[in-house]
């Protein structure tokens, strides 16, 4: 065992990359609660994101193309869950689950012939030479634009949430649908529009995964990167700058165990494995524990379907 | 203009026909995934839900049928109850592996003394004790901390595995096995194997079991104060609440049950069809069960039809994936898009379609 053998700089640098995924899902994920909308299936959306962006930076060999087409691959089946629970008014947590058990079957029959293949490497951002600052360029400077896109985007969603218009009519109709609705708000239509983002967000962090961090496509790659990222929209409480904060703990607790068992760490492969896991849920039954909190912040209308009926 | 108006009472026609129609429509959208795979849509369909039952090769599949739906029907029966009364117990996949960790565990102790009418019953004890303890941990954090037990249920499937990975690589591994992962094989231990009970059948303990489960959950929705009181608060939390329904309780019988199940369906699993802890044990039965769950509208005799019909997915795909070539995925998304259809459908449960404008009251 040799603690030695970790870099600091490198694992925070490492702990960037491992959580955008989970970050970009996520903060996909909190639009769609907040506008009422429980869609649990973020997994297979992410899968789906990870299968078509990596079939056409394959055939296109261009890697920006592929994040658009994994982001628009997602956006697809995401409009599936859409028109089941918005229109159909299915029940929404058996509609996420039928999503991500079809995005599972999907992907593995749209990737069968991809699975050994490579593609090329879309290069990192280096500012001008800014990266070969010492501590501080390896982990702000030498970054995948992707990474910067994600962080961007929690801005932006921040922003829009709290700031701008339609961010607080997407909030009213999350709220209470019906007084929403009454005010002359289209409920189905602001819905589906954060449905459809939640989606090219979880494909956007599906294709990162399968272009930039592993790089290479196996069946069922995500494993159960969508169900932490709803696991983590738990933790934030709905705020879409503490997604950020539960990203990060995901990822650096996935890195540091990954160089744990580089390291030869004296427990067995499969303990560390678990952890990010077992993390997880340790985390969630901390913030949920608090009861009051919790359910202050949960958007009042998660979940519940809507049928003007006159 | 279409409209939705909704009934003032679910249609009962409507609630048994949706997944007959859900099925047809989903074996027409299926035939269009399959020609667009490549092969001959009607002659894929035939393979899948024809030709295992009637075909030349039957005497094989029928037997496999039972095989694949005991463990599909155990599993979904539990789920239903909790599903019945709005408790997501959707982590079956890793209590199914914890039931069989538990029961291979307590066989591989006893190896190989032989005394079946000891070891057997023990390793079905274990096998639902194992599953119902997975279980109980996202019921527990669930009554204890308020905590969503969908997601803790579900990130326990993925801790599960790893669990089975280091059980079939160390404690449990086979040390006359040469070296390679996976444990003694069970079913060739007298004491532990969970054969057929009827040559060619493929009637074993766990289809037995789920026969069992079945009856026992019919029982228990119709005539017990529990099965009142689990459809009562599917219906109504509230009105559930005033009658005097407590919710913790509720919630740790729903999952530890379902969990419970889901333990003997890995156990039995274990002990027969498969034989030995593997690091891929496990198939997503338990993630199929939730398709069948609903399918069978989580009434126990909907789920026993809708497990054999799943069952027969299973094996029509793998006849086609051996005389047709489609890939053994296009099964798995063509049990999802059943369950976009019926999901779809049900809206007729509760709603009526109404062309025109809406009528004046």
């Amino acid at each position: 065992m040799d603690f030695g053998s970790i870099n600091p700089v490198l694992l925070i640098a490492a702990l960037l990359v491992a959580s955008t995924p989970i970050l970009l899902a996520a903060i996909g994920e909190l639009v769609v609660e907040r506008s009422g909308v429980l869609n649990l299936g973020v997994e297979g959306m992410m899968i789906v994101g990870a299968v078509t962006g990596f079939i056409v930076t394959v055939e296109t060999q261009v890697p920006a193309v592929g994040f658009v087409a994994g982001a628009l691959g997602a956006m697809v089946l995401s409009l599936i869950f859409g028109v089941l629970t918005q229109v159909f008014l299915s029940n929404q947590v058996a509609t996420g689950l039928g999503l991500t058990l079809f995005g599972l079957g999907v992907s593995a029959l749209m990737g069968q012939q991809y699975a050994q293949m490579r593609t090329p490497v879309s290069p990192r951002w280096e500012f001008f030479g800014l990266n070969e600052t010492p501590v501080l360029g390896p982990i702000l400077f030498n970054q995948h634009p992707v990474v910067y896109l994600s962080l961007f985007l929690v801005a932006a969603v921040w922003w829009f949430l709290r700031s701008t218009r339609r961010g607080m009519i997407l909030r009213a109709v999350g709220e209470n649908h019906d007084a929403a609705h009454a005010l002359g708000y289209s409920v189905i239509g602001t819905r589906f529009a954060a449905i459809a983002f939640g989606g090219a967000c979880a494909g956007l962090g599906g294709a990162f995964l399968s272009l930039v961090i592993v790089p290479q496509w196996t069946d069922g790659m995500t494993a159960g990167r969508g169900w932490i990222a709803l696991a983590i929209v738990v933790f934030a409480s709905w705020k879409a700058w503490r997604v950020l904060l539960g990203a990060y703990l995901f990822g650096g607790v996935s890195v540091l165990q990954l160089n744990l068992q580089a390291a030869g760490f004296a427990i067995p492969v499969e303990l560390l494995s678990m952890s990010p896991y077992l993390i997880t849920i340790l985390v969630l039954v901390i913030i949920s524990s608090d009861r009051r909190r919790a359910s202050a912040n949960a958007p009042a209308s998660l979940g519940r379907p809507f049928h003007a009926s006159g | 203009m279409v409209r939705l108006e909704k009934r003032a009472a679910p249609s009962r026609v409507w609630a048994y026909l949706t997944p007959v129609v859900a099925v047809l429509l989903t074996m027409v959208a299926g035939g269009l995934m399959f020609a667009a795979l490549g092969a001959d849509p009607l002659v894929s369909i035939r393979t899948i839900f024809w030709d295992p039952l009637f075909g030349e090769f039957a005497f094989y599949y029928r037997g496999q049928l039972l095989v694949k739906a005991g463990p599909l029907i155990l599993i979904a029966i539990g789920l239903a109850l909790g599903f019945k009364a709005g408790i997501w117990n959707i982590g079956a996949e890793g209590q199914y592996i914890m039931g069989a960790i538990f029961g291979a565990a307590v066989a591989l102790a006893f190896y190989p003394l032989a005394a079946r009418w000891l070891i057997f019953p023990l390793m079905v004890i274990a096998g639902a004790f194992g599953g119902f303890l997975w279980a109980m941990i996202p019921g527990i954090l669930r009554t204890r901390f308020n905590t969503n037990e969908i997601l803790v249920s579900l990130l326990l499937v993925y801790v599960a595995e790893q669990i089975l990975a280091w059980m079939a690589l160390g404690p449990l591994r086979n040390p006359d096995g040469a070296g390679f992962p996976g444990s003694r094989n069970l079913r060739q231990y007298e004491s532990s194997a969970n054969s057929e009970l009827i040559a060619g059948w493929g009637l074993h303990w766990g289809v037995v079991a789920a026969l069992i489960a079945v009856i026992f959950a019919y029982v228990l929705l119709s005539k017990h104060l529990m099965g009142f009181h689990i459809r009562l608060t599917g219906e109504s939390p509230r009105a559930a609440r005033f009658a005097g329904v407590n919710p913790n309780r509720l919630i740790l019988f729903c999952l530890g049950m379902s969990g419970a199940l889901a333990g003997l369906a890995g156990l039995f699993e274990v002990a027969g069809p498969s034989g030995q802890i593997s690091i891929d044990f496990n198939v997503g039965y338990g993630f199929t069960a939730i398709i069948v769950a609903f399918l069978g509208r989580l009434h126990p005799i909907g789920i026993l039809l809708a497990g054999l019909l799943m069952a027969l997915t299973y094996i029509g795909g793998e006849a086609a994936q051996a005389s047709l070539g489609l890939p053994a995925a296009a099964i798995q998304a063509f049990q999802g898009m059943l369950l976009f259809f019926l999901l779809a459908l049900d809206v007729l449960t509760n709603f009526r379609l109404r062309i025109g404008r809406e009528a004046r009251v």
